[in-house]
């Protein structure tokens, strides 16, 4: 497979990278080159390979649900880049 | 004064408790040798203040008969384990200020085992890299150089500021972190002890996240037995991390015994890459000799899998990093750039905020987890990942440990490797599969290249068994008895 400049444009807005048009070009060859690489899996034959999710042979433990911290919105807002009245600030999302 | 930054955490402790130096005395000659180095550019936020009060604190605790594992050790930490109050940056633009409102579970252990902070520890952007060269705050230098040839070496990465303040004397120990060899090829290429551990063996509540089912952290430091020591330390079951073991942590130096007669060492033979320089094939024939003639057995055994783990790690760890990356939204904390809408304030921070390689990463990890690729590339990866894990366990059937070299070069030039970014990833061929199977492994300084700079030999063991390995490190490191400095020491 390969990525053309309308597929790399699209890749970047599902990551929320402003990518400008005049890269796009040399950006996607640099990840060509990478999934190139990576497609050489495709001579593994993996047919009824479980998928690994994770090398823990365990089971992740559950817990009550109960609250066990909070009261801490002035740490929480401390590290905000704007934030006002008790809440972070974004651009306007509502007209 | 040098005979103190010269010492390892085992014979400072020794020092301390027989009241031959404060560890304010201590701390002060890390400080001022910290203040001498920075050319190195290890740092990336020095705290003498804070190190001298904790010192202080120490010593008073010293002085009652008092005091923990690490009392008045100076060390220092990896910026990737998030610290109060004290800025935490991932050598990324886009965490610019951040200021943690918590302490990660690793950095309180170790804190209240009685160390001292000297500082947080530059790294590659987002442990994303294996020279040091991708981060925001600048290279850090390797304090090898080449003999007779002055130019400025790589220290390795992502643990690269860890790895070349421990070499330079500038810490007695360091944590870092191994998502894919950045503990261990750093340490090689320094000529230091680097120790991954089991995945699961410490929490990672409170590290900035890479690739959340490959982090581990792990110390770094000058001798196998710190390595012990501090394991001890920052090892252990955390309910704020789900994934960590609830295991008891073993008395790791215990493990130090000296006596590997009868252990089975398996010598992967698909480790012998194309390319590879001979001395380091030779290296590796002496290490094999060297625990033989310690009355271990050497043992050849497969690792069919070994050239699928790469590629198969290139799409695993991209994949999770895109997901934990998504949390840089220029909201919450770090570099927001303004932009007329949500969507286009989210893309201008995070191309500002984000370097080549991370974009490189966000953008190969967005893709192979994207709606009609997630088979081909994401499961296609797990089911190698299986393959890899499964070469490991059968090994283990035959073996006791392995051995390998940490890396298939010394350290290189600040600049090299960077215009291709896959002939940096190979960097990373003999650490990777570890990360992948979540085994542990350690590196250890075991000789010079010809043009004088260090070269490691890994160990690999069986899951939740360090103490077989750390075993058979201790004997690697006894034979061969590693002295050399580097040039900036």
């Amino acid at each position: 497979m390969s990525l053309d400049k309308a597929t790399v444009a699209r890749i970047a807005t599902l990551a929320r990278i402003k990518v400008p048009e005049a890269d796009l070009e040399a950006l996607g060859q640099e990840l060509n080159k990478i999934l190139h690489w990576v497609e050489q899996l495709d001579q593994v034959d993996t047919t009824g390979v479980e998928p690994m999710t994770s090398v823990a042979a365990m089971t992740l433990p559950l817990r009550p649900d109960w609250v066990t911290d909070g009261d801490r919105v002035d740490d929480i807002l401390k590290n905000a880049p704007n934030a006002m009245h008790g809440f972070f600030t974004v651009p306007k999302v509502v007209e | 004064m040098s005979d103190f930054t010269d010492l390892t955490l085992a014979s400072a402790r020794a020092g301390l408790a027989a009241r031959k130096f404060s560890a304010v005395e201590l701390t002060k000659a890390h400080i001022a040798a910290i203040e001498g180095a920075r050319d190195l550019n290890a740092f990336i936020t020095e705290t003498p203040d804070k190190a001298l009060e904790m010192a202080q604190v120490s010593d008073a605790r010293l002085a009652r008969g008092e005091g923990g594992v690490l009392e008045g050790l100076p060390i220092a930490i990896k910026d990737l384990f998030c610290t109060k109050d004290v800025l935490t940056t991932a050598a990324s633009h886009i965490l610019d200020g951040f200021k943690p409102p918590y302490e990660s579970t690793i950095t309180q252990k170790l804190w209240d085992a009685g160390a001292t902070c000297l500082g947080k520890l530059n790294l590659d952007e987002f442990a994303m890299g294996s020279s040091n060269m991708t981060s925001y705050y600048g290279p850090v230098i390797n304090p090898w150089t080449r003999a007779g040839d002055n130019r400025q070496l790589v220290p390795g990465g992502s643990s690269g500021g860890s790895a070349a303040s421990v070499a330079a004397r500038l810490a007695l120990a360091a944590t870092g972190t191994d998502t894919g060899g950045s503990i261990r090829q750093p340490a090689g290429f320094c000529g230091i002890v680097g120790l991954k551990p089991t995945y699961g063996r410490c929490s990672r509540w409170g590290v900035v996240a890479f690739a959340s089912s490959l982090d581990q952290a792990g110390p770094m430091t000058r001798t196998v037995e710190d390595a012990a020591i501090m394991l001890g330390v920052m090892a252990g079951h955390d309910p704020k991390d789900s994934t960590s073991a609830p295991l008891a942590v073993p008395d790791f130096a215990a493990a130090l015994t000296g006596d590997i007669r009868g252990l089975r060492v398996g010598i992967p033979k698909e480790y012998r890459v194309d390319g590879m320089p001979a001395e380091i094939e030779a290296l590796w024939q002496q290490g094999i000799d060297w625990l033989k003639a310690a009355g271990a057995t050497p043992v050849e055994i497969s690792l069919p899998m070994t050239k699928h783990a790469l590629p198969t790690y290139y799409i695993i760890a991209p994949a999770e990093a895109s997901a934990n990356l998504s949390r840089y939204d220029g909201v919450r904390f770090g570099l927001r750039v303004p932009g007329g809408s949500l969507d286009e304030m989210y893309e201008n921070t995070r191309a500002a905020g984000f370097g080549a390689e991370v974009k490189r990463r966000v953008l190969i990890g967005a893709y192979v987890l994207s709606a009609g690729y997630y088979d081909a590339y994401y499961l296609k990866a797990q089911r190698l990942r299986t393959l890899i894990a499964r070469d490991f366990d059968q090994a283990f059937e035959k073996c006791d440990v392995i051995l390998t070299p940490t890396a298939p070069s010394a350290a290189f030039a600040l600049g090299e490797k960077m215009d291709d970014p896959l002939a940096m990833y190979l960097n990373d061929v003999f650490t990777v599969p570890v990360n992948l199977a979540g085994l542990p492994g350690i590196s250890v300084p075991a000789g010079l290249s010809a043009d004088g700079l260090p070269l490691g030999l890994q160990v690999i063991g069986r899951a939740f068994d360090e103490e077989t390995m750390i075993r058979a490190a201790g004997v690697l490191e006894t034979a061969a008895n590693f002295t050399a400095k580097p040039g900036r020491a």
